[in-house]
């Protein structure tokens, strides 16, 4: 774990913070049935027997899920183990079997962490598999609430859907390192292909069970946060929990365990039920399926088969750019999935310092496997560390390259006249400016900086943009001054 | 109950029996339709006819599916006349417990929360009979969800012994039962989570097996308690019997309980004799069983040894704790797998002003006695502070009895016991006694909690003339030596060694 001391405080106590994250796996069908699992089609469309809880359906293992559950696992450095399932039972109209499958005391994955950006460690307990439940949309009332609601209609083809559970364990200390927990989390099962992680889409929700309590002493009562529905949320409600926390200590008051509701609208979490309320969901061993004990070997074959997570890619660019494995170019283009792009920029012969500031300023809308062959941006940044371009013909080079999906670098510029705009050329459509705009000229050789601006304008559009902004106004300073 | 010997006499030599005209068992009657001498058509209007006659008074049937057998019928005649094989059930009429999943017939359980529920889908071994050859002449009557063993827990009526109409089938399979002793089909599909095949057919006096669990797929049986459900044949004979589990059974991808195995082979080992087998005689089995009952269970030992095998002494020492563990594990199951019905998707549904006063007013009025006390009883054997008291120590005892039968497995090729402790009673004689009505399955439990095979076979009558099952015990898959021995047994009793009833 991270030996760094915890320097941020609120008025005198820290925050104790886990997050449990469910994640929405990548499969092609459900946990326990062959429906498609695919988000925004048409209600109940994706439905089966089983999905449907009808009597006498049963469920049957996917595959592919426990391999994606097991990535995952892997990735969060956690140990596999043989696992079980349980039934956890309670009543609600989207649970068509009124019990959940999920794994319980056994779980697939066991024992990981994840390292955040800057090297601390946040411990993971467990990761495990369980089936997520169908989609209740409630009609009249308010707020869109059961609790009023005039009648409810529940879309199934959620119902079944893979889900795995990342119990993260209570390292996080701040609502930043919350934000980087997810942030990295999601990066990791995006690039393992194990879920497209779209917390929007709620193909990753997140609960934050938040405590505060003065350095030393003993971990204070906890709340449940639910209903945080982006990253940034995610870092307001935990800083708006622990703070409410703080002022009932304050007043001498106690904190009652309870999960409550982060409301968007007013920045506010709501009690939603408390731990007297909650439910007795009588587990018990799942008779229907049977223990699921991977072979070692398929455990080896997925963890050889792991991609380089996010982490390795940063350092790996950073050791290649010089620039820090924790700065926002690095951070925003493995994100992105451009890093090995970059690098092949590299290999093609061109700067991957200058091509990486290239790829993440204009390569936003692009995927991690741009449209532009890394040769061309070679191209252009050779033409650029050489000097025979300029970083404003640079970009608008980048720009076409960019539009046309690649092309040569030196025809772009050969075409735009950068190379051929030689001295005198530039002289004599400064000139053209200075009789053109004669009134302006006056103004700038009266010590009116302000004209300037025109002028080299105007010197741009004449040369159709050929010109380099700083040459006009180097030419144009030294005219007054010998004029 | 006066004179019940002479009703039981009347009632038996009208209500037991088959069709005239047509054969009467599965085998025959595959073999004559393949062979051309009767036509399918033929033989389900056989049965159909007899189940107009008889079903009144007996009441084994929810619903008799005449139209869609007559077509089942008609296609089977047309793959003969195409020279094409049906397969081994070719033509024969088979009853199905109303708790098997049929697409698009009823399929009840004999609860009024399902009532008229159409399932879109056929179970696996309704499938794998159709593909047989076997016609569904309709769905037989059960206890509620499979709970009881009287067939007296139907939300639509008891199903009557053809024996004696005034005594119960058993159950909780007792219109399978029945409907095979009052030859409304040759053969008929029940299932056994404590007992309720081979409990009523021992009191129809009709085969019933239980196999090892897993053999036999549940996809689309409607779960009482997943753990102990087993699917298995009832048959007026044992080859009947071994013929249908035959296609029974086999893995089925769609049931992860299913073991990975090929269909069962047991026709070829009937003819085996039982010589040098070793039969188990249980020394500490739990008493309660009936003067008649045990004197046919030595009878039995008499028969097997007469025939070749060894009698040789098993303890089961715990097995006395079987009831007690099955009572906490049963209904904790049931409570888990029957919390679906809630009126939400499907079947009954009574409003309410909120969806938990609906959850509430639906099961009230859609669940009988029976089933709302195992609901009850199993979620509180499942509840926080109880489970390790109650649920956790019933599967301590789950595996105290595997061992015990794991130990008698190594002295015992199988094990002989009373399949009931005593003969069909009177109807209404134990509903207002449940702990009387569980002790009729006190034998048969304890195969459920080791997953292992059982079945009855009819071995002559006790009191007042009705039918005595003996229970013929084996180890898990050791469907073969107990086939053997109910084979063996079956042949004492045809050849006239072991007739006449106890004193």
């Amino acid at each position: 774990m991270s030996t760094e001391t915890n320097s941020y405080m609120i008025d005198g106590y820290e925050i104790v913070c886990g997050l449990e994250v469910h994640v929405e796996l990548a499969t092609a069908t459900k946990l326990f049935s062959a429906s498609a699992n695919r988000f925004g089609d048409e209600p109940n469309t994706h439905i089966d027997p089983v999905t449907l809880g009808l009597p006498g359906a049963l469920p049957v293992l996917n595959r592919q899920a426990v391999e994606l559950a097991m990535r995952i696992g892997l990735a969060l450095n956690c140990t596999v183990q043989p696992s079980t399932f349980h039934r956890k039972n309670y009543f609600y109209p989207d649970m068509p079997k009124a019990y959940q499958i999920s794994q319980y005391d056994q779980p697939i994955n066991i024992d990981g962490w994840l390292e955040l950006p800057g090297g601390k460690r946040i411990g993971v307990e467990r990761a495990h598999l369980e089936e997520d439940t169908g989609k209740s949309t409630h009609i009249g009332g308010s707020g869109g609430r059961i609790h009023g609601s005039d009648h409810s209609l529940i879309d199934f083809n959620r119902a079944g859907v893979p889900l795995v559970e990342i119990v993260g364990r209570p390292d996080i200390s701040t609502p930043d390192e919350a934000k980087q927990y997810v942030t990295e989390l999601r990066q990791i099962l995006v690039a393992i292909g194990a879920s497209d992680a779209k917390m929007e889409e709620g193909s990753m929700r997140c609960d934050a069970n938040v405590s505060v309590r003065k350095p030393g002493e003993p971990l204070g009562t906890r709340c449940e946060i639910k209903n945080v529905n982006s990253v940034r949320s995610l870092g307001r409600a935990i800083e708006y929990e622990a703070r409410r926390q703080i002022v009932l200590l304050e007043d001498g008051e106690k904190i009652r365990q309870e999960t409550r509701h982060w409301d968007e609208t007013d920045g506010r979490t709501h009690t939603l039920r408390s731990k007297e309320d909650a439910d007795d969901y009588r587990y018990f061993l799942e008779p229907d399926l049977v223990p699921v004990d991977p072979d070692p070997d398929w455990i080896e074959a997925v963890r050889r088969a792991l991609p380089m997570l996010p982490r390795e890619r940063r350092l790996r660019l950073s050791a290649a750019t010089g620039s820090p494995a924790d700065g926002e170019a690095i951070m925003v283009v493995v994100e992105r999935g451009q890093d090995e792009y970059v690098l092949a920029v590299g290999e093609a012969g061109g700067d991957v310092a200058r091509a990486l500031v290239h790829v993440k300023e204009a390569y936003a809308d692009q995927g991690s496997v741009p449209t532009i062959p890394a040769v061309d941006l070679a191209g252009l940044v050779g033409l650029e560390t050489t000097g025979k371009v300029t970083a404003t013909q640079a970009k608008q080079i980048l720009a076409e390259l960019v539009a046309h999906g690649g092309g040569d670098a030196a025809a772009i510029a050969a075409a735009k006249g950068f190379e051929a705009m030689d001295d005198s050329a530039l002289e004599s459509i400064v000139d053209g400016v200075i009789a053109a705009q004669a009134a302006a000229w006056e103004k700038y050789c009266g010590g009116e900086d302000k004209a300037l601006g025109a002028l080299v304008g105007a010197a741009m559009k004449a040369s159709q943009g050929k010109a380099d902004g700083k040459a006009v106004t180097a030419l144009l300073n030294a005219k007054r001054t010998s004029a | 109950m006066t004179d019940s010997f002479s009703s039981s006499a009347r009632d038996a030599a009208k209500y037991v029996g088959a069709p005239a005209g047509v054969p009467n068992t599965a085998w025959e009657i595959a073999h004559a339709v393949k062979s051309g001498t009767v036509t399918a058509t033929q033989v389900i209007e056989g049965y159909l006819q007899r189940i107009g006659a008889l079903d009144g008074d007996i009441h084994a049937f929810n619903v008799v599916t005449a139209q869609e057998a007559r077509a089942a019928a008609a296609h089977v005649d047309a793959e003969i006349a195409a020279g094409r094989d049906p397969g081994p059930l070719a033509g024969v009429p088979i009853a199905l417990k109303d708790n098997l999943c049929t697409r698009g017939i009823p399929t009840t359980c004999s609860s009024k929360i399902l009532d008229q529920w159409r399932p879109p889908y056929d179970a696996t071994v309704v499938q794998r009979l159709a593909a047989a050859g076997a016609i569904a002449v309709g769905k037989t009557n059960l206890d509620e969800f499979a709970m009881g063993s009287s067939t007296e827990n139907s939300a639509f009526g008891v199903t009557f012994n053809p024996h004696d109409i005034s005594r119960v089938s058993g159950g909780s399979s007792g219109g399978s039962a029945a409907a095979v002793a009052a030859g409304f089909a040759p053969v008929s599909l029940g299932s056994d989570t404590g007992g309720s095949i081979r409990q009523p057919a021992a009191l129809c006096g009709v085969v019933g097996v239980k196999p090892t669990y897993g053999t036999v797929s549940r996809y689309g049986l409607v779960a009482f308690a997943s753990s102990l459900d087993q699917i298995g044949p009832f048959a007026t004979d044992v080859r009947d019997a071994a013929l249908v589990l035959e296609v029974i059974s086999g893995h089925d991808h769609y049931d992860s309980t299913s073991i990975p195995q090929a269909p069962l082979d047991l026709q070829s080992v009937l003819d085996n004799g039982v010589e040098g087998l070793r039969i188990g005689r249980v020394t500490d089995l739990p008493g309660g069983a009936d003067p008649d009952v045990v004197a046919r269970l030595e009878m039995a030992f008499d028969a097997l040894q007469a025939a070749g095998a060894t009698i040789v002494d098993v303890e089961l020492p715990s097995l006395k704790y079987g009831l007690t563990a099955y009572y906490l594990i049963a209904p904790a199951e049931a409570s888990s797998n029957l919390a679906r019905y809630d009126g939400v998707r499907y079947g009954l549904r009574v409003p309410a002003t909120d969806t938990n006063a609906m959850y509430s007013a639906t099961r009230s009025a859609g669940f009988g006695d029976e089933v709302k006390r195992r609901i009850m009883l199993g979620t509180y054997a499942l509840s926080a502070g109880y489970y390790d008291a109650y649920y956790g120590k019933a599967l301590k005892v789950r595996r105290l009895i595997s061992d015990d039968f794991a130990r008698a497995y190594e002295r015992a090729d199988v094990i002989l016991t009373p399949t009931s402790p005593m003969v069909a009673f009177p109807v209404g004689a134990k509903v207002n006694d449940p702990l009387s009505m569980y002790l009729c399955d006190v034998y048969t439990i304890p195969t459920n909690l080791a997953g292992h095979p059982a079945m009855s076979v009819p071995f002559g009558t006790g009191d007042d003339g009705l039918p005595v099952g003996v229970q013929v015990l084996a180890s898990t898959l050791g469907e073969k030596p107990m086939f053997r021995v109910a084979a063996a047994l079956e042949r004492s009793m045809k050849s006239g060694t072991s007739q006449g009833g106890a004193q």
